[in-house]
């Protein structure tokens, strides 16, 4: 499942790109999509794909601390609307990956300084020379929301298994399929198997049983994750983290690898038996 | 593996997970076609009133729910049985074999209808 049913991706070392514009998004704020953007944009680089970070959130703009690139903005996507740089100079390289670039949202403007065109146009420009843009949508279903989904090639819905995470993320799966955009695909994040175990969480099963969409990553909750954005680099760039690994092989299935859900949990049994019940597509 | 013993067991079934399951689907069934439980309940007393105009219901047996099989295939499935009188022995003996089959199956349809 996931991305065998999208367009073709860019290959490492292909200097032919096209690249795809992923938009994650999730309706309720603090679900981890920011988090998920930039794992997932270390990820890709990683791979060795050429890849843009956008951070859609004006006003709030939050991927540049969490990709430790704070103090290098210099010009945002405002700056690029209203045309006082070019797009290359609100570009920020990545401090380790050369192919990993980032463009910041403004800080002290509003989601109305940006409209669902210029993202259009904006990631027309990249497209050519890059193989993902991942775009991370601010909160709620406005315009920073339709500004993050108007570019998009594929929408990914970051949630967590709690019931307000769960509806909110319905409300967008209908919003994305109103607008064409879909099928949209779930990353299930601060997974506890213990609770799960216990029968006090939902399991990714539950979830997608409920939202009838297709589940491209099951991110445990992970300790690793706060003091990585304390210090501003991804779990993804720590092969040790249980997190990280989850948003690499996230990275993978959307390049067309297929990556077992039982990966993710050391322990195995339970959770690869939870994710064969759902995941058997991808599971192979 | 307790909880797949659990699972098995059917133990989970009281689990604040299952509760969460329950209550998401009840409340996004109900999202999905925008129509809130208060104002259901509104249309069901609607529904109920111009049916029983014309034939007695057993309003206590009467289900009335949104359905959904998948997310863009919801409906409303009503159940409503006849009151009993209109089985009681007098009638039967007064209607003749063709009525009631007739009755049933159109009750049928009814229900059926928006399935497939």
């Amino acid at each position: 499942m996931g991305a065998s049913n999208t367009a073709q991706s860019g290959t490492p070392g292909n200097n032919k790109r096209r690249a795809r514009v992923l938009t994650v998004t999730s309706g309720k704020g603090g679900v981890g999509k920011t988090t998920t953007t930039a794992n997932l944009g270390v990820a890709f680089a990683r791979l060795g794909y050429r890849v843009v970070v956008m951070d859609a959130d004006i006003g709030l703009r939050n991927l540049d601390v969490v990709m430790g690139l704070e103090n290098r903005i210099v010009y945002d996507l405002v700056d690029v609307v209203e045309g006082r740089c070019k797009l290359r100079q609100a570009m920020i390289k990545h401090k380790q990956f050369p192919d990993l670039y980032l463009i910041p949202a403004a800080q002290t403007r509003d989601k109305t300084a940006v409209s669902p065109s210029n993202m259009v146009e904006i990631t027309q420009k990249l497209r050519d020379e890059f193989d993902f843009i991942v775009i991370d949508s601010p909160a709620g279903i406005e315009r920073g929301f339709r500004n993050a989904l108007a570019p998009a090639d594929e929408v990914l819905i970051v949630t967590n298994p709690e019931v307000s995470a769960v509806r909110d993320a319905d409300r967008i799966v209908g919003l994305i399929e109103a607008a064409n955009r879909g099928p949209a695909q779930l990353i299930l994040n601060r997974v506890k198997m213990d609770m799960i175990r216990r029968g006090e969480m939902l399991s990714p099963k539950d979830v997608t049983d409920i939202l009838a969409i297709q589940i491209i990553g099951i991110v445990p909750d992970d300790e690793s994750v706060v003091p990585s954005s304390n210090s501003g680099i991804p779990v993804a760039m720590n092969d040790k983290s249980k997190a990280g690994i989850a948003f690499t092989n996230i990275a993978r299935r959307l390049t067309g690898e297929k990556v077992p859900f039982s990966v993710l949990e050391n322990s195995g049994g339970f959770f690869s038996r939870i994710a064969s019940i759902f995941g058997g597509g991808n599971a192979n | 593996m307790p909880s797949l013993i659990d699972r098995l067991l059917g133990r989970t079934r009281q689990s604040s997970a299952h509760t969460a399951k329950e209550r998401l689907q009840f409340i996004l069934v109900h999202d999905r076609i925008d129509l809130p439980p208060e104002r259901l309940n509104e249309m069901k007393e609607k529904i109920l009133a111009v049916i029983s105009e014309f034939v007695d219901v057993a309003i206590d047996d009467v289900d009335i729910a949104l359905r959904q099989n998948d997310r863009n295939s919801n409906m409303i499935v009503a159940e409503i049985p006849f009151a009993h009188s209109l089985l009681s022995d007098e009638e039967r003996d007064e209607n003749d074999d063709m009525e009631l089959p007739l009755l049933t199956e159109k009750d049928d349809d009814d229900d059926d209808q928006p399935t497939p």
